[in-house]
């Protein structure tokens, strides 16, 4: 059984265009795709609608067997706990400390009330503690995330998303803030969560040579339509002109993949 | 050149703005009878009179330490009412910004309930309160409960939009239950903006709380009318240099204040 299996997928934000336009694919365990795309082509809302942020129009989505499309609101909360997300800006409390936003990817399997006023236990603080040993910031637990740099600030996005203990890990462009230096550290992590812990990842990235770096597969999104499903050895400069639309000599890519 | 163009048209409705403030002026003395040189000629004397009249003499701060605890009287009552009416105006705020709601009808309640009490002026609250509750403390501070819990909605709920729908949509992705992303994203996130609003509401509140008092007959206002109105123009003075040295000492705990919470 896939861990992740689109279908069909359709949403409208009304109006008669379609964000994603008939979108299906399905990924196995283990896999670490890439989803790229131009601005605008619907790599975010995809990703979104995986665990629901978005709701879909048509179609359904599932993680686990469980139809993301149906299920009730605490089903959700169940099944969101499950899947680890990590973003563009970071999306952290910036005005608390490190330790606590890790400790904020716990909740879904808090209570409401243990929720509500942040109650965790002792061995939660522990694993908090060492996710980011792991992820090189044991110097800064205590530290507010407002004070730190955008590579650090992704890290501890990631430990906040590992802490889940998640079987599928949504990245939403998670290098495109980062200098090369901090983009390759969390591109190392990522890969490194996918081997050692065989979590699924899924990553909408700008960067065609991270894409063809880092991912086993590459789905290739323009206007809401699947346009390319492969392995990197199969994105052809053809391919990535058909994916981007325009015309290879205009993208900026590293220097090895025009000659590819 | 249409870049020349574009320039000239700006500054001709710069030009057109300002004759028709100059007109709209004229109009304005015309209308009411202003008499424009004797206005400022008048001038001269107010401050002669104020000289002669308008200051704190020693019979006066004799009253010193009655005029003292009325000042309490109104400062306590300001603060009071302000710090309620964040609270109670934070609560509302978060059931109607568009990232907490738990449905849009809640966001259009929240929007007209915040203009209703935004909107009529605190002197306004203040008589229309009168009838109901009589010359009373509770009147004026029900007057700025309303006025400040109408603007921190309003304020409020624009800050939880604008600062906590990324960390709202990350919390929603862990599976935290509605209540824990407010208690864990929104309220820490708003938390500096929250305790500005609030001292920059304290520190108005604090000014209108004597002009209410002077509508509702509580407080320093009232001690203020009750002398001028008696010719007692020395305490009425005193009652001023009061309340400026009152205003001004919030404002420096208050600026103190937001240096330490905004940093």
């Amino acid at each position: 059984m896939p861990v992740l299996h689109v279908e069909n997928v359709r949403k409208s934000y009304g109006g008669s265009s379609f964000a994603l336009d008939g979108v299906s694919f399905s990924i196995e365990k283990g896999e670490f795709v890439a989803i790229i795309g131009p601005s605008g082509a619907g790599k975010s809302t995809l990703l979104r609608c995986i665990n629901r942020l978005i709701a879909v129009t048509s179609g359904t989505v599932s993680v686990d067997g469980t139809d993301v499309t149906k299920v009730s609101n605490s089903g959700l909360r169940i099944l969101r706990r499950t899947v680890g997300m990590i973003f563009q800006h970071y999306n952290l409390v910036n005005r608390l400390t490190v330790i606590e936003n890790v400790l904020h990817g716990r909740l879904g399997y808090k209570s409401s009330l243990s929720g509500t006023f942040g109650l965790f236990s002792h061995a939660e603080k522990i694993r908090a503690y060492e996710l980011l040993q792991a992820v090189g910031l044991s110097e800064q637990i205590y530290q507010r995330c407002g004070q730190l740099s955008g590579g650090q600030k992704q890290r501890v996005g990631i430990a906040r998303a590992l802490i889940q203990d998640p079987t599928l890990m949504l990245c939403d462009e998670p290098i495109a803030s980062l200098d090369p230096n901090a983009a390759k550290i969390v591109m190392d992590n990522l890969r490194d969560i996918n081997q050692r812990l065989g979590i699924t990842v899924v990553a909408n990235l700008h960067q065609v040579h991270a894409a063809r770096e880092y991912a086993h597969r590459i789905i290739g999104v323009n206007a809401g339509k699947v346009v390319f499903d492969g392995p990197p050895s199969l994105l052809t400069l053809e391919i990535i002109q058909q994916i981007y639309g325009s015309e290879a000599q205009d993208l900026m890519l590293a220097d090895g993949e025009l000659h590819a | 050149m249409r870049s020349i163009d574009f320039l000239m048209r700006q500054r001709l409705v710069v030009g057109l703005v300002c004759l028709g403030i100059l007109i709209a002026s004229y109009a304005a003395v015309v209308v009411t009878d202003y008499d424009v040189v004797k206005g400022f000629q008048s001038i001269p004397k107010a401050v002669k009179w104020s000289s002669e009249n308008f200051y704190p003499d020693e019979k006066s701060l004799k009253r010193l330490p009655k005029i003292i605890a009325k000042m309490q009287e109104t400062l306590v009552t300001a603060v009071t009412a302000t710090t309620c009416a964040a609270f109670v105006g934070f609560l509302v705020a978060i059931l109607g910004a568009n990232a907490t709601r738990p449905h849009w009808v809640f966001s259009i309640v929240s929007r007209a309930i915040a203009s209703l009490f935004r909107n009529v002026d605190v002197s306004a609250w203040s008589l229309i309160l009168l009838f109901s509750f009589g010359q009373s403390m509770f009147t004026g501070y029900l007057a700025l409960f309303f006025v400040t819990f109408g603007f921190m909605v309003r304020m409020l709920m624009e800050t939880i939009d604008l600062s906590s729908a990324d960390t709202i949509e990350a919390l929603r992705a862990t599976g935290a239950s509605p209540s824990a992303v407010i208690t864990q994203s929104v309220i820490p996130t708003c938390m500096p903006q929250f305790v500005s609003w609030t001292l920059f509401m304290i520190e108005t509140n604090i000014r209108s709380a004597t002009l209410v008092g002077i509508l509702t007959g509580t407080g320093i206002g009232n001690l203020f009318d009750i002398y001028y109105k008696s010719l007692n123009y020395h305490a009425a003075s005193l009652v001023i240099v009061v309340i400026v040295i009152a205003v001004l000492l919030i404002e420096s705990v208050s600026n103190a204040i937001r240096r330490v919470v905004l940093q």
